[in-house]
């Protein structure tokens, strides 16, 4: 058993972010007899030049719940370890041409890193968060599974955990429904029961995307083309699209709507095609780095499973073959479209999360298409 | 849990039950308005009047030099708003510190932004400035002068009376914040020849909510607030009567107790010191030896400890401190005080910690608390 000792005498912390999934987080774990203690975690400052800041009105909203549930609540910053570990990846990833993945990144560095190390530091038996995902106990350690609200479950961001981090993580509403979750917080008269749902990245939230990241990188306008070189009108940048995408290129004319097919960062083209189903955007394997496991089982060099490729997305069928200690090669068990490098490849058996990596480069019919980057 | 001790008298102070009794007896039979011209008003006149001149003999001032504010911050933005805004047909510069309370500090900031020049003098690694520094920042057009009494983060206490003298036959008017410095040590206004001078009330075991500024007779005052008549055109709004009698009461105890605090505060320092040195704990007095202190500040810095969790782990063991970082919604601004101390470089800044001494803390409670503290030093410093 993970837990060895009465619940009154096991202290957890809980990571609030002043939403209403770790506000009934904390509500649950308090009902069912825990020390609870909730932090808020501050990555990012927005403040503007009138002093208002997102994190002060969430901080707010902790306040009120904690004192409604009757526990104690701290403030935590990790704005330099963010920018260091999350946001200069971020940044670097974009440069490169790629689409990089914060939340993924955030939930390995910071949240169930510096964050758990901080929770420990206070004593802490536990950590948990509002994430839609469960923890369940095996004979080798833990696993963690889906979230039961499959349209809310988040495991595919935190594929990067490993099982000394999930031995100190707890995911209390993991089983639930988002519905029952804002039931619960309506029923407690938790001050955050209405609160709309966070969108987007956390650092960028309900800004503009383009706007943000022009503050950050130089935007190159260029030419968008067609694979056989056809030219079809300009681009913003290339970092400001993504593979598969439809929306923002401005390509009127007959016949079927234009998608993004790829960027060539040499030329600074990006790379267009007509249809959603357009041939380029289709390939049969990929091959993954930073691969790591969830799981505590040993899983043999090559194996099948089902695996995720953006969030949300249904599984797909795939052989895994690793090909180093922290790399892969995914084969498909049937052609998917829009695979983007940058994006994690999450690998699931059931209801079990095994683990994941960030996809690198996409393979069709034995090629890498240079053209996705 | 454990029962909670509290070391954070400068902070706040708890109200003193004897206090509390004629707070509550005053709101019961003393309804009026004192502005009002019936019995009911008068009798409300005559309890603030009384109080005015309690408040006005703990610092030799007259009453009519007595401006009864909500607390510490209105009297810190009266007065400087106050002053600069009557007198800036005689100038536009104000000098301070870098070590102020933020009451001063962002009132001085604001006032930048309406085209007032201020000097920020720097302060040495013991928090001090030297009356040569205010001499050599001084111009023909200087119109303020505010530097604070005591710190509240370190304790460090400023040489005012020097720099008082030193003022005096300049156009320049002097203010100082005392606000912890008041009800601990003897403050005359005359000696200090300071022209204003704010304190609050809930730092001398008195209610929230009150305060005032000594505002030296002759001297012009623009109103902040405006309103009614109160205060003799210095501050609107309805007088918080039974506040500023409670008010009074505190400061008259105090009074009688200033000596037997410094005794008593010392020999809290001295149990402390004694507990880490016994844990070998390492620690460090963050103002040397020798420099004048507030004596119920008592700032340490523990290296190698990370105040963010230091303070947590303190307060889940049962002893409530400060820090002199803001960290409110997790900004991580460091302590000023330290900053303009020991440089934004310094470890100092993120693992120092702020004890305070006050009314009710007993000798047994400062041994807990330092045991405590070793305790979570030990098992936390890195």
């Amino acid at each position: 058993m993970r837990i060895d000792k009465a619940k009154k005498d096991t202290r957890v912390v809980v990571g609030m972010s002043g939403g209403v999934d770790s506000s009934v987080a904390a509500y649950l774990l308090k009902k069912e007899g825990y020390e609870v203690i909730g932090i808020f975690m501050k990555n990012w400052d927005d403040t503007d030049e009138f002093g208002v800041c997102t994190a002060t009105e969430d901080y707010e909203d902790v306040i009120s719940v904690c004192n409604q549930i009757g526990i104690p609540y701290y403030a935590v910053n990790f704005e330099q370890q963010y920018w260091d570990k999350v946001f200069t990846y971020f940044l670097d990833e974009y440069k490169a041409g790629r689409t990089p993945n914060p939340d993924v990144m955030c939930n390995k560095e910071i949240k169930f890193k510096a964050f758990l190390e901080h929770a420990m530091n206070l004593g802490a038996d536990f950590l948990a968060t509002g994430h839609y995902a469960r923890i369940a106990e095996t004979e080798d350690g833990v696993s963690m599974l889906r979230g039961v609200d499959t349209n809310k479950d988040q495991t595919y961001f935190l594929n990067q955990l490993n099982q000394e981090q999930l031995s100190k993580v707890m995911f209390p509403i993991g089983d639930m429904e988002k519905s029952r979750v804002r039931e619960i917080a309506e029923e407690a008269g938790l001050a955050t029961a209405k609160k709309k749902d966070s969108t987007g990245i956390c650092f960028i939230g309900e800004r503009n995307f383009k706007d943000f990241l022009s503050n950050y990188l130089p935007a190159q306008q260029g030419d968008m083309k067609t694979m056989t070189g056809e030219k079809q009108g300009r681009h913003d940048g290339l970092m400001y699209y993504t593979i598969g995408q439809r929306h923002g290129l401005g390509i009127g004319g007959s016949g079927e709507p234009w998608f993004v097919i790829g960027k060539d960062l040499k030329t600074n083209t990006l790379l267009v095609g007509q249809g959603f189903h357009h041939d380029a955007l289709y390939s049969n394997s990929l091959t993954a780095t930073e691969v790591s496991f969830t799981t505590a089982r040993t899983l043999p060099e090559a194996f099948k499973c089902t695996a995720k490729f953006r969030y949300r997305q249904p599984d797909t069928g795939v052989s895994v073959k690793m090909t180093g200690p922290t790399t892969a090669e995914v084969v498909f068990d049937t052609p998917v479209r829009a695979i983007t490098p940058g994006q994690a490849v999450v690998f699931y058996d059931g209801d079990e999360c095994l683990g994941g990596g960030t996809i690198d480069t996409v393979i069709k019919n034995g090629k890498t298409l240079d053209y996705v980057g | 849990m454990k029962t909670p001790i509290y070391l954070d008298h400068a902070a706040t102070t708890p109200i003193r039950p004897e206090v509390a009794e004629v707070y509550m007896e005053t709101m019961k039979t003393v309804p009026g308005n004192p502005s009002s011209v019936h019995s009911h008003g008068r009798a409300a006149r005559k309890s603030v009047d009384d109080a005015r001149q309690q408040l006005a003999r703990s610092i030799h001032a007259e009453p009519s030099e007595i401006i009864l504010t909500s607390g510490g911050t209105e009297a810190d933005n009266l007065a400087v708003t106050g002053t600069v805004m009557s007198r800036s047909h005689l100038g536009k510069h104000i000098i301070t510190t870098t070590i102020e309370h933020h009451a001063v500090l962002t009132t001085c900031e604001a006032l930048e932004k309406n085209g007032f020049d201020v000097t920020y003098l720097p302060v040495d690694r013991n928090g001090r400035v030297t009356v040569q520094q205010v001499v050599e920042a001084l111009r023909e057009d200087t119109i303020l002068v505010t530097i604070m009494y005591g710190n509240n983060e370190v304790g460090t206490v400023q040489p005012i009376e020097e720099i008082g003298q030193l003022l005096k036959g300049h156009q320049t008017l002097f203010h100082t914040d005392a606000v912890q410095a008041y009800g601990v040590l003897p403050l005359n206004v005359n000696e200090l020849h300071v022209d204003l001078l704010s304190v609050s009330s809930h730092k001398v075991n008195g209610p929230k909510g009150v305060g005032f500024l000594y505002q030296r007779k002759g001297i012009d005052l623009f109103p902040i607030m405006h309103g009614g008549s109160q205060e003799r055109k210095r501050r609107a709004g309805t007088e918080n009567v039974p506040a500023i009698v409670a008010f009074a009461k505190a400061v008259q105890i105090s009074a009688n107790e200033q000596l037997e605090k410094a005794v008593r505060y010392s020999l809290f320092q001295t149990i402390m010191k004694d507990e880490f040195q016994q844990e070998k704990v390492e620690y460090e007095q963050t103002v040397e030896e020798g420099v004048p202190v507030l004596p119920h500040i008592f700032n340490v810095y523990f290296p190698g400890t990370d105040i963010e969790s230091l303070l947590v782990n303190l307060d889940l063991d049962g002893v409530s401190v400060s820090s002199g970082s803001a960290c409110t919604a997790g900004s991580l601004d460091p302590s000023h005080v330290l900053l303009a101390m020991f440089g934004e470089k310094s470890a100092r800044l993120r693992s120092s910690v702020r004890f305070s001494f006050g009314y009710g803390l007993t000798e047994d409670d400062v041994q807990q608390a330092a045991k405590r503290i070793a305790h979570i030093v030990k098992r936390t410093v890195k």
